[in-house]
Protein backbone atom coordinates (compact mmCIF):
# COMPACT_ATOMS: atom_id res chain seq x y z
CA UNK A 1 0.00 0.00 0.00
CA UNK A 2 0.80 3.55 -0.39
CA UNK A 3 -0.76 5.39 2.23
CA UNK A 4 2.30 7.58 3.20
CA UNK A 5 2.22 9.04 -0.45
CA UNK A 6 -1.31 9.88 0.29
CA UNK A 7 -0.26 12.41 3.28
CA UNK A 8 -1.10 16.10 3.11
CA UNK A 9 2.66 16.39 4.36
CA UNK A 10 4.13 14.99 1.16
CA UNK A 11 5.78 17.46 -1.41
CA UNK A 12 5.62 17.15 -4.56
CA UNK A 13 8.87 16.49 -6.46
CA UNK A 14 9.23 18.42 -8.73
CA UNK A 15 7.44 22.12 -9.50
CA UNK A 16 4.77 23.02 -11.94
CA UNK A 17 1.03 23.49 -11.28
CA UNK A 18 0.35 19.96 -12.27
CA UNK A 19 2.38 18.74 -9.29
CA UNK A 20 0.73 21.30 -7.18
CA UNK A 21 -2.59 20.23 -7.80
CA UNK A 22 -1.85 16.29 -8.44
CA UNK A 23 -1.61 16.18 -4.30
CA UNK A 24 -4.09 13.91 -2.87
CA UNK A 25 -4.31 16.47 0.43
CA UNK A 26 -4.90 19.44 -1.97
CA UNK A 27 -7.19 17.97 -3.65
CA UNK A 28 -9.57 16.93 -1.34
CA UNK A 29 -9.50 20.90 0.23
CA UNK A 30 -10.54 21.87 -3.68
CA UNK A 31 -12.94 19.36 -4.05
CA UNK A 32 -15.21 18.70 -0.99
CA UNK A 33 -16.27 22.69 -1.52
CA UNK A 34 -16.72 21.96 -5.01
CA UNK A 35 -18.47 18.95 -5.59
CA UNK A 36 -22.28 20.04 -4.23
CA UNK A 37 -21.80 23.12 -6.71
CA UNK A 38 -20.55 20.33 -9.77
CA UNK A 39 -23.57 18.48 -8.58
CA UNK A 40 -26.06 21.34 -8.96
CA UNK A 41 -24.90 22.45 -12.10
CA UNK A 42 -24.71 18.98 -13.33
CA UNK A 43 -28.42 18.49 -12.72
CA UNK A 44 -29.67 21.34 -13.80
CA UNK A 45 -28.09 21.39 -17.47
CA UNK A 46 -28.68 18.13 -17.82
CA UNK A 47 -32.89 18.40 -17.00
CA UNK A 48 -32.85 21.56 -19.00
CA UNK A 49 -31.37 19.78 -22.20
CA UNK A 50 -33.74 16.62 -22.24
CA UNK A 51 -36.61 18.73 -21.04
CA UNK A 52 -35.98 21.15 -23.61
CA UNK A 53 -34.80 18.41 -26.28
CA UNK A 54 -37.69 15.95 -25.13
CA UNK A 55 -40.80 18.47 -25.02
CA UNK A 56 -39.65 21.46 -26.88
CA UNK A 57 -37.66 21.25 -29.94
CA UNK A 58 -38.94 20.11 -32.82
CA UNK A 59 -39.44 16.69 -34.32
CA UNK A 60 -37.34 15.28 -37.23
CA UNK A 61 -38.48 15.54 -40.68
CA UNK A 62 -37.17 12.21 -41.34
CA UNK A 63 -37.55 9.98 -37.87
CA UNK A 64 -40.15 11.98 -36.34
CA UNK A 65 -40.03 11.80 -32.62
CA UNK A 66 -37.41 8.99 -32.31
CA UNK A 67 -34.92 10.90 -33.42
CA UNK A 68 -35.29 12.11 -29.47
CA UNK A 69 -33.15 9.47 -28.43
CA UNK A 70 -30.51 11.66 -29.60
CA UNK A 71 -30.61 13.92 -26.94
CA UNK A 72 -29.35 11.06 -24.47
CA UNK A 73 -27.91 9.13 -27.06
CA UNK A 74 -24.85 11.61 -28.31
CA UNK A 75 -24.06 13.38 -24.92
CA UNK A 76 -23.56 9.42 -23.49
CA UNK A 77 -21.62 8.59 -26.37
CA UNK A 78 -19.48 11.38 -26.41
CA UNK A 79 -18.80 11.59 -22.27
CA UNK A 80 -18.08 7.24 -22.97
CA UNK A 81 -15.06 8.84 -25.37
CA UNK A 82 -14.10 11.34 -23.64
CA UNK A 83 -13.80 9.55 -20.46
CA UNK A 84 -11.67 6.66 -22.04
CA UNK A 85 -9.47 9.36 -23.13
CA UNK A 86 -9.09 10.87 -19.47
CA UNK A 87 -8.80 7.06 -18.49
CA UNK A 88 -5.70 6.96 -20.79
CA UNK A 89 -4.61 10.49 -20.12
CA UNK A 90 -4.11 9.11 -16.31
CA UNK A 91 -2.71 6.07 -16.83
CA UNK A 92 -0.16 7.62 -18.85
CA UNK A 93 0.73 9.94 -16.08
CA UNK A 94 0.53 7.21 -14.00
CA UNK A 95 3.41 5.19 -15.59
CA UNK A 96 5.46 8.40 -16.07
CA UNK A 97 5.51 9.98 -12.78
CA UNK A 98 3.73 7.80 -10.44
CA UNK A 99 1.21 10.19 -9.60
CA UNK A 100 -0.69 8.77 -6.89
CA UNK A 101 -3.62 10.63 -7.70
CA UNK A 102 -3.89 9.68 -11.26
CA UNK A 103 -3.93 5.99 -9.95
CA UNK A 104 -7.00 6.68 -8.14
CA UNK A 105 -8.48 8.85 -10.66
CA UNK A 106 -7.70 6.21 -13.45
CA UNK A 107 -9.26 3.08 -11.11
CA UNK A 108 -12.43 5.31 -10.17
CA UNK A 109 -12.94 6.48 -13.98
CA UNK A 110 -13.45 3.23 -14.93
CA UNK A 111 -16.78 2.38 -13.59
CA UNK A 112 -18.12 5.75 -14.67
CA UNK A 113 -16.98 5.58 -17.85
CA UNK A 114 -18.73 1.84 -18.57
CA UNK A 115 -21.92 3.30 -17.01
CA UNK A 116 -22.25 5.89 -19.95
CA UNK A 117 -20.61 3.73 -22.54
CA UNK A 118 -23.86 1.45 -21.26
CA UNK A 119 -26.35 4.20 -21.49
CA UNK A 120 -24.94 5.01 -25.20
CA UNK A 121 -25.09 0.94 -26.27
CA UNK A 122 -28.87 0.57 -24.84
CA UNK A 123 -30.22 4.29 -26.21
CA UNK A 124 -29.09 3.15 -29.23
CA UNK A 125 -30.19 0.15 -29.56
CA UNK A 126 -33.66 1.38 -28.81
CA UNK A 127 -32.97 3.86 -31.81
CA UNK A 128 -32.22 1.29 -33.72
CA UNK A 129 -34.98 -1.09 -34.26
CA UNK A 130 -37.67 1.71 -35.18
CA UNK A 131 -35.42 3.08 -37.08
CA UNK A 132 -33.11 0.83 -38.95
CA UNK A 133 -34.96 -2.23 -38.14
CA UNK A 134 -32.65 -3.98 -36.06
CA UNK A 135 -31.65 -3.48 -31.97
CA UNK A 136 -27.92 -4.59 -32.97
CA UNK A 137 -25.88 -5.21 -36.16
CA UNK A 138 -22.01 -6.22 -36.46
CA UNK A 139 -20.91 -2.58 -38.19
CA UNK A 140 -17.81 -0.73 -37.47
CA UNK A 141 -18.95 1.91 -35.14
CA UNK A 142 -21.27 -0.02 -33.34
CA UNK A 143 -18.68 -3.01 -32.94
CA UNK A 144 -16.02 -0.53 -32.07
CA UNK A 145 -18.27 0.98 -29.37
CA UNK A 146 -18.67 -2.41 -27.89
CA UNK A 147 -15.04 -3.04 -27.31
CA UNK A 148 -14.46 0.93 -25.44
CA UNK A 149 -17.30 -0.97 -23.04
CA UNK A 150 -15.42 -4.08 -22.71
CA UNK A 151 -11.93 -2.13 -22.40
CA UNK A 152 -13.61 -0.36 -19.54
CA UNK A 153 -14.92 -4.08 -18.65
CA UNK A 154 -11.33 -5.21 -18.45
CA UNK A 155 -9.75 -2.30 -16.98
CA UNK A 156 -12.31 -2.36 -13.78
CA UNK A 157 -11.21 -5.80 -13.35
CA UNK A 158 -7.53 -5.68 -13.88
CA UNK A 159 -7.26 -2.69 -11.25
CA UNK A 160 -8.85 -4.48 -8.93
CA UNK A 161 -7.20 -8.07 -9.67
CA UNK A 162 -3.84 -7.36 -7.33
CA UNK A 163 -3.39 -7.76 -3.83
CA UNK A 164 -0.20 -5.31 -4.90
CA UNK A 165 -1.70 -1.95 -5.41
CA UNK A 166 1.11 -0.79 -7.44
CA UNK A 167 1.59 -3.11 -9.67
CA UNK A 168 -2.18 -3.05 -10.59
CA UNK A 169 -1.99 0.02 -11.11
CA UNK A 170 0.75 -0.62 -13.56
CA UNK A 171 -1.19 -3.48 -15.55
CA UNK A 172 -4.29 -1.48 -15.97
CA UNK A 173 -2.27 1.98 -17.33
CA UNK A 174 -0.67 -0.13 -20.10
CA UNK A 175 -4.54 -2.08 -21.15
CA UNK A 176 -5.89 1.57 -20.80
CA UNK A 177 -2.99 2.83 -23.08
CA UNK A 178 -3.22 0.05 -25.91
CA UNK A 179 -6.80 0.60 -25.83
CA UNK A 180 -6.81 3.85 -26.51
CA UNK A 181 -6.20 3.15 -30.22
CA UNK A 182 -9.65 2.30 -30.55
CA UNK A 183 -10.72 5.96 -29.78
CA UNK A 184 -10.12 7.22 -33.44
CA UNK A 185 -11.10 4.23 -34.84
CA UNK A 186 -14.96 5.01 -33.46
CA UNK A 187 -14.27 8.56 -34.51
CA UNK A 188 -13.41 7.25 -38.16
CA UNK A 189 -15.02 3.95 -38.12
CA UNK A 190 -18.50 6.15 -40.39
CA UNK A 191 -16.00 7.46 -42.60
CA UNK A 192 -13.28 4.41 -43.00
CA UNK A 193 -16.12 1.94 -43.84
CA UNK A 194 -19.32 1.32 -44.94
CA UNK A 195 -21.92 1.40 -41.57
CA UNK A 196 -25.39 1.23 -40.92
CA UNK A 197 -24.58 3.95 -38.38
CA UNK A 198 -24.87 7.40 -39.90
CA UNK A 199 -22.10 9.85 -40.16
CA UNK A 200 -21.13 12.29 -38.01
CA UNK A 201 -23.71 15.31 -37.92
CA UNK A 202 -21.82 17.90 -35.43
CA UNK A 203 -18.63 18.84 -37.23
CA UNK A 204 -16.50 21.66 -35.19
CA UNK A 205 -14.82 22.70 -38.96
CA UNK A 206 -17.58 22.50 -41.15
CA UNK A 207 -21.49 23.08 -40.36
CA UNK A 208 -23.36 20.90 -38.33
CA UNK A 209 -26.03 19.01 -40.16
CA UNK A 210 -28.78 19.82 -37.60
CA UNK A 211 -30.81 22.75 -37.02
CA UNK A 212 -30.28 25.43 -34.19
CA UNK A 213 -33.06 24.93 -32.12
CA UNK A 214 -32.20 21.19 -32.22
CA UNK A 215 -28.38 21.91 -31.76
CA UNK A 216 -28.56 23.78 -28.24
CA UNK A 217 -30.95 21.18 -26.13
CA UNK A 218 -28.13 18.72 -27.63
CA UNK A 219 -24.98 20.41 -26.72
CA UNK A 220 -26.82 21.80 -23.45
CA UNK A 221 -27.26 18.15 -22.24
CA UNK A 222 -24.14 17.15 -23.55
CA UNK A 223 -22.19 19.84 -20.92
CA UNK A 224 -24.41 18.28 -18.64
CA UNK A 225 -23.45 14.84 -19.11
CA UNK A 226 -19.90 15.99 -19.53
CA UNK A 227 -20.14 17.74 -15.49
CA UNK A 228 -22.07 14.45 -14.50
CA UNK A 229 -19.57 12.85 -15.23
CA UNK A 230 -16.50 14.63 -13.62
CA UNK A 231 -18.96 15.26 -10.21
CA UNK A 232 -19.38 11.54 -10.40
CA UNK A 233 -15.72 10.59 -10.73
CA UNK A 234 -14.47 13.45 -8.39
CA UNK A 235 -16.83 11.85 -5.71
CA UNK A 236 -15.41 8.44 -6.15
CA UNK A 237 -11.91 9.74 -6.10
CA UNK A 238 -12.44 11.74 -2.55
CA UNK A 239 -14.10 8.85 -0.81
CA UNK A 240 -11.52 6.55 -2.21
CA UNK A 241 -8.81 8.98 -0.64
CA UNK A 242 -10.94 9.56 2.41
CA UNK A 243 -10.97 5.99 2.71
CA UNK A 244 -7.52 5.40 2.34
CA UNK A 245 -6.71 8.14 4.82
CA UNK A 246 -8.58 6.52 7.70
CA UNK A 247 -7.22 3.01 6.87
CA UNK A 248 -3.89 4.35 7.42
CA UNK A 249 -4.53 5.98 10.75
CA UNK A 250 -7.16 2.81 11.70
CA UNK A 251 -3.82 1.01 11.42
CA UNK A 252 -1.32 3.35 12.90
CA UNK A 253 -3.83 3.68 15.77
CA UNK A 254 -3.88 -0.21 16.18
CA UNK A 255 0.11 -0.47 15.81
CA UNK A 256 0.57 2.12 18.59
CA UNK A 257 -1.90 -0.20 21.52
CA UNK A 258 -0.05 -2.25 23.27
CA UNK B 1 7.29 -1.83 -19.95
CA UNK B 2 7.16 0.26 -22.64
CA UNK B 3 8.10 -2.38 -25.34
CA UNK B 4 5.20 -4.31 -23.96
CA UNK B 5 2.75 -1.25 -24.58
CA UNK B 6 4.13 -0.62 -28.25
CA UNK B 7 3.78 -4.72 -28.68
CA UNK B 8 0.21 -4.63 -27.50
CA UNK B 9 -0.64 -1.02 -29.83
CA UNK B 10 0.91 -2.97 -32.47
CA UNK B 11 -0.73 -5.81 -31.76
CA UNK B 12 -4.31 -4.55 -31.96
CA UNK B 13 -3.91 -1.96 -34.79
CA UNK B 14 -2.54 -4.85 -37.21
CA UNK B 15 -5.77 -7.27 -35.76
CA UNK B 16 -7.75 -4.45 -36.91
CA UNK B 17 -6.24 -3.77 -40.47
CA UNK B 18 -6.43 -7.40 -41.17
CA UNK B 19 -10.18 -7.36 -40.20
CA UNK B 20 -10.59 -4.27 -41.76
CA UNK B 21 -12.37 -5.89 -44.98
CA UNK B 22 -14.94 -7.71 -42.98
CA UNK B 23 -15.51 -4.19 -41.28
CA UNK B 24 -17.14 -2.74 -44.52
CA UNK B 25 -20.26 -3.59 -43.63
CA UNK B 26 -22.10 -4.36 -46.54
CA UNK B 27 -21.48 -4.43 -50.46
CA UNK B 28 -21.94 -1.97 -52.61
CA UNK B 29 -23.88 -2.77 -56.54
CA UNK B 30 -20.80 -1.49 -58.42
CA UNK B 31 -18.55 -4.25 -56.26
CA UNK B 32 -21.53 -6.57 -56.58
CA UNK B 33 -22.14 -6.12 -60.77
CA UNK B 34 -18.41 -6.19 -60.96
CA UNK B 35 -18.04 -9.22 -58.97
CA UNK B 36 -20.63 -11.13 -57.67
CA UNK B 37 -20.75 -13.95 -54.84
CA UNK B 38 -21.90 -17.17 -55.64
CA UNK B 39 -25.45 -17.99 -55.47
CA UNK B 40 -26.33 -18.94 -52.28
CA UNK B 41 -23.52 -16.87 -50.72
CA UNK B 42 -24.94 -14.36 -47.97
CA UNK B 43 -23.55 -11.06 -48.01
CA UNK B 44 -24.72 -7.59 -47.52
CA UNK B 45 -26.02 -5.38 -50.27
CA UNK B 46 -26.38 -1.64 -49.47
CA UNK B 47 -27.11 1.47 -51.66
CA UNK B 48 -29.84 3.95 -52.36
CA UNK B 49 -33.56 2.58 -52.97
CA UNK B 50 -33.30 3.98 -56.71
CA UNK B 51 -36.17 6.06 -57.72
CA UNK B 52 -39.47 4.63 -59.40
CA UNK B 53 -38.31 1.25 -58.97
CA UNK B 54 -40.28 -0.17 -56.12
CA UNK B 55 -43.01 -2.35 -56.78
CA UNK B 56 -45.43 -4.25 -53.99
CA UNK B 57 -47.53 -7.47 -54.80
CA UNK B 58 -49.71 -9.58 -52.41
CA UNK B 59 -48.90 -13.08 -52.24
CA UNK B 60 -50.94 -14.58 -49.94
CA UNK B 61 -50.92 -12.16 -46.82
CA UNK B 62 -47.59 -11.26 -46.96
CA UNK B 63 -46.42 -8.90 -49.18
CA UNK B 64 -43.44 -8.82 -51.70
CA UNK B 65 -41.38 -5.73 -52.77
CA UNK B 66 -39.02 -5.64 -55.78
CA UNK B 67 -36.74 -2.50 -56.47
CA UNK B 68 -33.22 -1.82 -57.40
CA UNK B 69 -30.42 -1.00 -55.22
CA UNK B 70 -28.46 1.82 -56.65
CA UNK B 71 -24.78 3.75 -55.86
CA UNK B 72 -25.36 6.17 -58.87
CA UNK B 73 -22.99 3.71 -61.33
CA UNK B 74 -25.07 0.38 -61.18
CA UNK B 75 -27.88 -1.15 -59.85
CA UNK B 76 -28.55 -4.61 -58.85
CA UNK B 77 -32.59 -5.89 -58.37
CA UNK B 78 -33.54 -6.79 -55.33
CA UNK B 79 -36.63 -8.90 -54.14
CA UNK B 80 -38.12 -9.35 -50.45
CA UNK B 81 -41.27 -10.60 -48.87
CA UNK B 82 -42.13 -9.26 -45.36
CA UNK B 83 -42.21 -6.00 -43.82
CA UNK B 84 -40.26 -3.07 -44.20
CA UNK B 85 -39.32 -0.78 -41.98
CA UNK B 86 -40.79 2.47 -42.04
CA UNK B 87 -37.96 4.51 -43.27
CA UNK B 88 -37.99 2.80 -46.60
CA UNK B 89 -38.84 4.62 -49.41
CA UNK B 90 -37.27 5.47 -52.66
CA UNK B 91 -34.56 7.30 -52.70
CA UNK B 92 -33.52 6.24 -49.00
CA UNK B 93 -30.65 4.19 -48.62
CA UNK B 94 -30.95 0.57 -47.51
CA UNK B 95 -28.54 -2.50 -46.40
CA UNK B 96 -29.82 -5.50 -47.58
CA UNK B 97 -29.17 -9.27 -45.94
CA UNK B 98 -29.36 -12.35 -48.36
CA UNK B 99 -27.94 -13.53 -51.24
CA UNK B 100 -27.89 -13.56 -55.46
CA UNK B 101 -30.60 -15.45 -56.66
CA UNK B 102 -31.36 -16.75 -60.11
CA UNK B 103 -31.30 -14.28 -62.91
CA UNK B 104 -28.97 -11.99 -61.08
CA UNK B 105 -31.59 -11.02 -58.54
CA UNK B 106 -30.57 -10.44 -55.04
CA UNK B 107 -32.96 -12.41 -52.76
CA UNK B 108 -33.28 -10.41 -49.21
CA UNK B 109 -33.75 -11.96 -45.97
CA UNK B 110 -33.51 -8.72 -43.97
CA UNK B 111 -33.86 -5.15 -45.42
CA UNK B 112 -32.18 -2.34 -42.92
CA UNK B 113 -32.93 1.81 -43.30
CA UNK B 114 -30.27 3.45 -43.01
CA UNK B 115 -30.57 7.19 -42.73
CA UNK B 116 -28.44 10.15 -42.92
CA UNK B 117 -26.76 12.28 -40.24
CA UNK B 118 -29.55 15.39 -41.08
CA UNK B 119 -31.54 16.98 -38.17
CA UNK B 120 -34.19 19.19 -39.44
CA UNK B 121 -37.92 20.10 -38.61
CA UNK B 122 -40.29 18.92 -41.16
CA UNK B 123 -41.39 22.19 -42.18
CA UNK B 124 -37.64 23.64 -43.28
CA UNK B 125 -37.17 20.16 -44.83
CA UNK B 126 -40.73 21.02 -47.19
CA UNK B 127 -39.30 24.87 -47.43
CA UNK B 128 -36.18 23.78 -49.30
CA UNK B 129 -37.89 21.29 -51.25
CA UNK B 130 -40.22 24.12 -52.56
CA UNK B 131 -37.68 26.26 -52.92
CA UNK B 132 -36.09 23.76 -55.00
CA UNK B 133 -32.22 24.46 -52.83
CA UNK B 134 -33.36 20.21 -52.32
CA UNK B 135 -34.26 17.95 -55.06
CA UNK B 136 -34.19 14.45 -53.34
CA UNK B 137 -33.93 12.76 -56.52
CA UNK B 138 -30.19 13.97 -56.44
CA UNK B 139 -29.51 13.07 -53.12
CA UNK B 140 -28.87 14.48 -49.57
CA UNK B 141 -29.91 18.09 -48.18
CA UNK B 142 -27.91 21.02 -49.45
CA UNK B 143 -25.20 22.02 -47.61
CA UNK B 144 -26.46 22.49 -43.88
CA UNK B 145 -25.15 26.39 -43.31
CA UNK B 146 -27.47 26.55 -46.02
CA UNK B 147 -30.41 26.10 -43.50
CA UNK B 148 -29.22 25.15 -40.26
CA UNK B 149 -30.45 28.39 -39.12
CA UNK B 150 -32.88 28.76 -41.36
CA UNK B 151 -35.95 30.74 -40.62
CA UNK B 152 -39.32 29.35 -41.01
CA UNK B 153 -42.37 30.12 -39.72
CA UNK B 154 -43.45 27.52 -36.90
CA UNK B 155 -40.17 25.71 -36.98
CA UNK B 156 -40.17 25.42 -33.29
CA UNK B 157 -38.74 26.58 -30.05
Amino acid sequence: MKESALSTASPARSGGWFHYLANPGRFQRIARPTLPWLAVFSLILTVTGIVWGYWFAPADWQQGDAARIMYVHVPAAWVAMAGYAALAFCSFLSLVWRHPLADIAAEEIGPVGAGFTAVCLVSGSLWGKPMWGAYWVWDARLTSVLILFFLYLGHIALIRAFDNKAHAYRAAAILALAGAVNLPIIVFSVQWWNTLHQGNTISISGGSKIYITMLYPLLIASVGFYLTFITMVVARMSAAISERKTTALLRAAAERTP
Amino acid sequence: MLASLVCLGGAVALSLAAFSSSLTYFLSPRQVVAKAPAPGQNFRLGGIVEMGSVKTTLSGDKPTTSFAITDGRAAVPVTFTGVLPDLFREGQGVVTIGAMGPHGTFVADEVLAKHGADYMPKDVEEELKKSGEWDPRFGPPPNASAWNDMKVKGSGT
